[in-house]
């Protein structure tokens, strides 16, 4: 794809308030995105941090630093902090940031309702972390908040928890619809469909995820504020309900969401690869129809979280089957990856590192998870740290790592400096190895019986799971390093080219780095 | 075996070996004791190997390719895309794995959901945080509660081999039988799972679900609770006895003599007085049984969640109200009915102990005479 870049730097356009007002006022995507990536990051250390909780409760077999009501609330709000917090944000910051220079737009399309989208994000978590202080404490039914535990059960910090949750969905809703208005619109001339860089694609998928599930987000949290407290039974037997029906609803949002948190990582995947292999994707249109027959899936396969509940043999059939084809198109994607490095001439680079591991490693994740289709066998696997082991590989270093990866791939087009690439090859070792730590032996743990949510285990499970808090310590500290790079690319450093790596390609690359305040102005032509 | 072994020497167990006294833990997935659990590991470890292969493949592929063709060599990149004849192979193969993978999980599961023809009928009742187990067949019933004692899950006594994973009235079932487990709930969802019979069914308030096993060797089998059933989700094991019919049989007979017996003294004691010793004593100990989890042992409650027993207006007033709550528990509430899962004696002691301890002292005794009035209604 070459462009031709018209003149489109104007500086004296960059006027914009200085000091907080900036920020509180601003339009601009590329400020916004930065304040998405900021709060997104400070969410992963403060979620991080409630998994360093549950790690030292769980270091020793006995009760030993917090009280189990309390060590529910740390594993529900760690989750629901990691989701919507810190990736989803982390994702919609990268959206703000790209997509516009990708598609060769001089903003999102809707720039006023994104300033919005983002600045309610702080006050949904901001009432979420102060219910915890709450007598009683915050919510403590798990992030999938399962009724009636969540309703007749639950703590008074409920309705609070509904009230941020329905915030972080409007938010998101925004954000999509931006996404969305803006690839449909914006595109520059000559941007045909079929040209758009992987990362737009998938995120316009994403974004059409995030409209057709939220609401039913919204809605299902809604069912759990009228239980509790207006009386209604939707999820009661006693009033003609059933609690089985919100887990239906629960995960037709759910599983759909846990794709909205992987397909823009397979988007960036497929810029980095790529890029550093100086060889182009191996097959972009079948990426798009990868990308596209996942997301269709996503609404077939809910249940498959639910093959415990007691569903009917045919039922349980149908989405053991429809699970299982998920593993073609998530397939494709990987042997592309694979094929695209097959005789490039590859370098090592941090974001190439971590879009490496990202491809192992996910892969594992997706390896459990084809396990975890098979229903005969996840009846043992249900609920046990094997599950925790596979969403954590999908979740940690699938999608975290390819928000690291994307960080460090476009840090210097966004501060125009180069980042210190010995810092960042010690933060991706330490990482690779720690979440290894971390992770990989709660696999054995979940097959040898040690069930997840429990804040005290049996003594077989007790060298495994102190070496997996080890791992957990070193994970969580090797992300200090993560912001000493950032800090200092973001202070200075080697200046970067516009283009920045030898092999990129886009045009996000054509513009000077740092990206000016305003780009593409002008709309480039696409030959 | 071999394989596991070898598996067991494994880097992490490697780099454990210095730390804790440890139990042996297993590596891998149980084979279980039954003819399905076993069906069920087949299965685990064909997928398990499937994948192997693949990962062996696709990474191997990968990991020769950022060997040889790195820039440092000095290669050029090549610059093909596209290949559609490559592009249908890769699609067809997996399809053609899965298929293959489908048609063993099918029968397992066919054969899994397939709870016609039980010998026994257990119905499973799950509440917060214990089991309830009723033979149908029989008249036997019985809650099965965490035998672990407090002082070792508070680290202060030295924990025991089965810590956490005992239980004071295990689940007795007969060998070579089929077993049909109806399960539901009085509360929240749980999940009762026993890894060895590959049984993990959800007991749903309100539904009955069914599972069944039939176990061959006489043993003694442990599972947990495996949905998050609120605080103290972690602390509610299951424990099943397989024994042989006739000790089976034998088993079912005395239980059911000991209830009936039970429900005799019940009565004898509607006529006796007990002392406020004798009552304190008992009610201590089911208070720390069934109350202190939630109203905590020293009767402060959780702020918030669960109300506090220390000073309350209903345990140092209201008697009959005292009364009726413990028996019938409240609506809408964590509170749950005691009237079925204590002994009349149970309840007089406790309603005793929850209004004399702590500085509770009003000094009234509680008889199982009373709490029988209010049960039949003419305590109010």
């Amino acid at each position: 794809m070459s462009a031709v870049v018209t003149d489109h730097e104007h500086e004296h356009h960059d006027h914009k308030p200085s000091g907080i007002k900036r920020w509180l006022y601003t339009t601009n995507h590329k400020d916004i995105g930065t304040m998405y990536l900021v709060f997104a990051l400070i969410m992963f250390f403060i979620g991080g941090a409630m998994a360093m909780v549950i790690r030292a409760e769980l270091f020793q077999p006995g009760m030993q630093f917090v009280e189990p009501n309390f060590f529910n609330q740390m594993t529900t709000v760690h989750g629901l902090i990691m989701v919507f917090g810190a990736v989803m944000p982390a994702f919609t910051g990268l959206a703000n940031w790209m997509i516009p220079m990708m598609i060769g737009a001089p903003d999102m399309a809707l720039p006023r309702m994104n300033n919005w989208s983002f600045w309610i994000l702080p006050f949904a978590f901001l009432i979420l972390l102060m219910s915890l202080f709450m007598p009683g404490g915050g919510p403590s039914f798990g992030w999938t908040f399962y009724a009636p535990l969540s309703t007749t059960y639950s703590g008074d910090s409920t309705a609070l928890f509904v009230f941020s949750v329905h915030i972080m969905g409007i938010s998101s809703i925004m954000g999509a619809i931006n996404v969305i208005v803006t690839i449909f619109n914006l595109r520059a001339p000559g941007m045909t469909w079929m040209k758009m860089p992987l990362f737009v694609w998938t995120w316009l998928i994403t974004a059409f995820l995030l409209i057709m599930v939220m609401p039913v987000l919204a809605g299902v949290v809604t069912m759990v504020l009228t239980d509790k407290y207006f009386g209604t039974s939707f999820f009661d037997a006693a009033g003609g309900g059933d609690p089985v029906l919100f887990q239906h609803i629960f995960w037709f949002f759910g599983h759909p969401e846990v794709y909205i948190m992987i397909l823009p990582a397979f988007g960036i995947v497929s810029s980095i690869v790529p890029t550093f292999a100086r060889k182009p994707l191996f097959g972009y249109a079948s990426m798009v129809y990868a990308t596209s027959s996942i997301a269709l899936l996503s609404f077939l396969v809910w249940a498959h979280h639910m093959f415990t509940t007691g569903m009917p043999v045919a039922g349980a059939l149908f989405f053991m089957y429809c699970t299982m084809l998920i593993a073609v198109p998530t397939g494709v994607k990987v042997f592309n990856w694979v094929a695209t490095m097959w005789r490039g001439a590859m370098t090592f680079e941090v974001p190439m590192m971590f879009a490496l591991a990202f491809i192992v490693l996910f892969t594992i994740g997706g390896f459990s998870g084809l396990m975890l289709a098979i229903t005969p066998a996840d009846f043992q696997y249900h609920d046990t740290y094997f599950v925790v082991a596979h969403f954590h590989y999908v979740l940690v270093t699938g999608a975290v790592f390819s928000i690291i990866a994307a960080a460090y791939y476009w840090l210097p087009k966004w501060t125009g400096h180069m980042y210190d690439e010995k810092l960042g090859q010690w933060h991706f070792w330490c990482s690779l190895i720690s979440v290894n730590m971390l992770f990989f032996p709660m696999h054995f743990v979940g097959l040898a019986g040690m069930p997840r949510r429990i804040p005290d285990y049996a003594l077989q499970f007790a060298d495994f799971n102190a070496f997996i808090s080890i791992g957990g310590f070193l994970f969580g500290a090797s992300q200090l390093i993560f912001v000493a790079v950032l800090v200092k690319c973001a202070r200075g450093g080697e200046k970067a080219t516009a283009q920045v790596w030898e092999g990129a390609e886009g045009l996000e690359w054509e513009v000077p780095s740092p990206a000016p305040y305003h780009t593409f102005e002008t709309p480039p032509v696409i030959k | 075996m071999t394989k596991t072994r070898s598996l067991r020497w494994s880097l992490p167990t490697l780099l454990l070996a210095a730390t804790v006294n440890a139990t042996d833990m297993p590596l891998n997935m149980t084979r279980g004791v039954t003819e399905i659990s076993q069906q069920v590991y087949d299965l685990h470890m064909t997928i398990f190997w499937i994948c192997c292969v693949i990962g062996a493949v696709v990474f191997g592929i990968m990991f020769w390719s950022i060997v040889r063709h790195r820039k440092a060599r000095g290669v050029q990149p090549a610059q093909f895309h596209e290949s559609t004849k490559v592009e249908i192979l890769w699609t067809a193969i997996p399809v053609l794995i899965l298929i293959l993978m489908a048609i063993p999980a099918t029968k397992t599961l066919i054969a899994m959901e397939d709870t016609t023809e039980a010998d026994v009928t257990v119905l499973v009742t799950g509440s917060q945080w214990k089991w309830h187990y009723k033979y149908l067949e029989n008249d036997v019933e019985f809650y099965s509660l965490l035998a672990t004692p407090k002082e070792q899950i508070t680290n202060r006594f030295a924990k025991g081999e089965n810590y956490l994973l005992e239980v004071d009235r295990p689940l007795v079932i007969p060998t070579g039988k089929k077993v049909r487990f109806l399960m539901t709930s009085d509360d929240v969802i749980h999940s009762w799972w026993v890894p060895a019979f590959a049984v993990k069914k959800d007991a749903n308030p309100g539904f009955i679900n069914e599972a069944w096993t039939r176990v061959d060797e006489p043993g003694i089998y442990r599972g947990q609770c495996a949905e998050l059933c609120g605080k103290d989700h972690g602390f509610m094991p299951i424990v099943v006895i397989a024994k042989s019919p006739a000790d089976y049989e034998q088993w079912v007979n005395g239980e059911a003599e000991r209830i009936a017996k039970a429900r005799a003294e019940e009565q004898e004691l509607l006529a006796m007085n007990m002392s406020m010793e004798e009552l304190m004593s008992v009610g201590a100990r089911t208070y720390t049984a069934y109350c202190a989890a939630c109203h905590q042992p020293n009767g402060e409650g959780l702020p918030g969640i669960f109300p506090a027993l220390k000073g309350s207006a209903m345990a140092l007033n209201d008697m009959p109200g005292h009364i009726n709550i413990v028996l019938n528990g409240k609506a809408g509430t964590s509170m749950q009915a005691y009237a079925r899962q204590l002994s009349l004696k149970e309840i007089a002691a406790v309603i005793t102990y929850e209004r004399n301890a702590w500085g509770n002292n009003t000094g009234e005794l509680v008889q199982a005479a009373d709490v029988h009035a209010v049960m039949q209604g003419k305590g109010e």
